[in-house]
């Protein structure tokens, strides 16, 4: 059975130096597709991909990844909208680069659409109101 | 013009017999269409306006009453905010836009700016407690020279919300043809015209469903920040002699409303702390005028559509910043509002930083309150400078201040 999956990855700074990726599609066989990365010397990294693949192989590979001390989240739960602050403005619709943020017309209220979000987060800081929100740490 | 008349005093006694017919300057629209100005004056005792947008100009006036011993607060802090306590002893103005001393303001560009006077004012709304720090020189009658404590909106005397500057009939379109990003109080505008943000609510906006101001007035009870507040004055920069279009609606930014009311009765969802990246914090301010239809004529300017509403194209990148004169062309707010407009031939997605769902929930929440008999109308005391008044925004002087004048 095949499976996909948005996920982040969080790593140490000793990690930083591997290359997950190539593991990833050698040792597991799986599809990587990056969607963001912030990787920095001696710094915690963090990763954004897209991993397909056979069942049993993503698994194998997820059990390999934790060994290594990589932090796995669901990339989907990362950013999240709080209703209640937003406004309905639209402001960040015209930042939101992947359109999981709009506004439905004739209504002129905001949704957010989180299987379009790469967590590029530049829709934290765009939204006056803060109505945007993340679990990851600001990067420094 | 036209048949029928209408007088406050006949709107009022409707609404008390629960009679009333209120539409919404949005619901409006359809009936104008099916009947007519006059078929829709005819049924319409009054149309519901509203508008939930950044409004920099706002503040509140706070008394919190007198300390023993007694204090006369030169400098005061509201959650590490400074708010202007050149008043008596114990008065203070929290201004929207004020920033703790500490904010790294845009030092490290574009600054965040997450906490200010506006958020200040959504806080105390929610009634959520509030450090009070003042300092003082020290006085016979008033010796206390500094005072640590907190308070809720319940527990002191008055708090009243006083903006000089709210509801701009008609604003800017903002564009940057510049290279680089532009972090503006219009929101963020990415460079080589990547995005076109405007900010009024159109058909629904007050003063453009009056655009001549033959009803809105000194002591108009308004909707304001989810409670009861009173136009005041016209509000500063007011600008009424302004190219118009044939409809009476200005092309650029032209009135504006002095407003006040008491806060102890708004509500926090309706006034909202806001951080403008790169600019600073502001308060976004919910507002809201009904409009008696006295006669066919008022009917006719509260039948005013987005496609009849133009807007100036601005760019911050230049013209702006140097008070240049000039535009890139006007465009409709039913083009704003389609998501894209065209300007120097290119397509260019919009934003607005009005909320136009808040706009119509306050219209909509002010017709139940007429409906139910809650809220009344008020004939002005006096009219707000219009058209013949010739008064035109000036700009500042720059000149020697030790030259002397003459």
């Amino acid at each position: 059975m095949a499976i996909k999956q948005k996920l982040v990855f969080r790593f140490p700074p000793s990690v930083v130096e591997q290359p997950l990726i190539y593991h990833l599609v050698k040792d597991f066989d799986l599809m990587v597709n990056i969607l963001r990365a912030d990787i920095n010397p001696d710094k915690e990294g963090r990763l954004m991909l897209e991993m397909s693949g056979s069942e049993s192989n993503y698994r194998r590979a997820v059990e390999w990844l934790k060994q290594q001390g990589v932090g796995i989240l669901n990339l989907k739960q990362q950013i999240t909208w709080n209703e209640e602050r937003c406004t309905h403005c639209g402001a960040c619709s015209v930042i939101c680069p992947t359109g999981a943020l709009g506004l439905n017309r004739p209504a002129m209220t905001v949704s957010f659409d989180e299987s379009k979000c790469i967590v590029c987060e530049l829709c934290l800081k765009a939204c006056p109101a803060r109505a945007m929100e993340t679990l990851l740490e600001q990067a420094s | 013009m036209g048949k029928i008349e209408r007088t406050y005093e006949e709107i009022n006694e409707k609404i008390r017999r629960g009679e009333v017919v209120v539409l919404t300057a949005e619901e409006v629209l359809d009936l104008v269409a099916a009947e007519g100005v006059a078929g829709a004056a005819k049924k319409v005792d009054v149309v519901t306006t509203g508008t939930f947008g950044a409004m920099c100009s706002s503040g509140v006036f706070l008394n919190f009453g007198h300390s023993q011993p007694r204090i006369k607060m030169e400098e005061v802090y509201l959650n590490g905010v400074p708010a202007y306590s050149g008043l008596a002893a114990v008065d203070a103005y929290l201004g929207a836009t004020a920033l703790p001393p500490g904010d790294p303001r845009n030092r490290n560009h574009p600054g965040e700016f997450r906490y200010g006077g506006g958020h200040v004012i959504e806080e105390l709304v929610a009634g959520k407690e509030i450090r009070l720090e003042a300092r003082a020189y020290g006085t016979d009658c008033y010796p206390l020279k500094k005072i640590e404590t907190a308070f809720r909106l319940s527990e002191i005397n008055e708090a009243i919300l006083y903006n000089p500057r709210n509801a701009y009939q008609n604003y800017n379109v903002a564009v940057n043809l510049g290279s680089k990003t532009l972090y503006t109080y219009m929101g963020i505008l990415k460079p080589n015209l990547g995005n076109a943000n405007y900010s009024s609510a159109g058909q629904l906006s007050p003063l453009l469903n009056d655009p001549l101001l033959k009803t809105i007035g000194l002591g108009t009870r308004i909707f304001l920040g989810g409670g009861v507040g009173y136009v005041t004055w016209h509000g500063t920069q007011h600008n009424p002699s302004v190219e118009r279009g044939e409809n009476g609606v200005p092309k650029v930014p032209a009135g504006t409303l002095a407003v006040a009311g008491d806060l102890k009765q708004m509500h926090s969802r309706w006034l909202r702390g806001l951080s403008m990246l790169g600019y600073g914090v502001t308060l976004q301010v919910g507002l809201g005028v009904p409009i008696p239809i006295l006669n066919e004529e008022i009917m006719s300017y509260c039948a005013v559509r987005d496609e009849d509403i133009y807007a100036p194209i601005v760019d911050y990148s230049r013209a702006y910043p140097n008070r240049e004169a000039g535009n890139l062309g006007f465009v409709s707010y039913a083009e704003l509002k389609s998501g894209t407009i065209t300007v120097k031939g290119r397509k260019v997605p919009t934003a607005s930083l009005s909320s136009y769902a808040g706009a119509r929930e306050i219209a909509l929440t002010l017709k139940e309150w007429i409906r139910e008999g809650k809220f009344t109308l008020t004939r002005p005391a006096a009219p707000l400078p219009s058209v013949e008044s010739g008064i035109k925004m000036q700009p500042l002087l720059q000149r020697d201040p030790d030259e002397g004048g003459f």
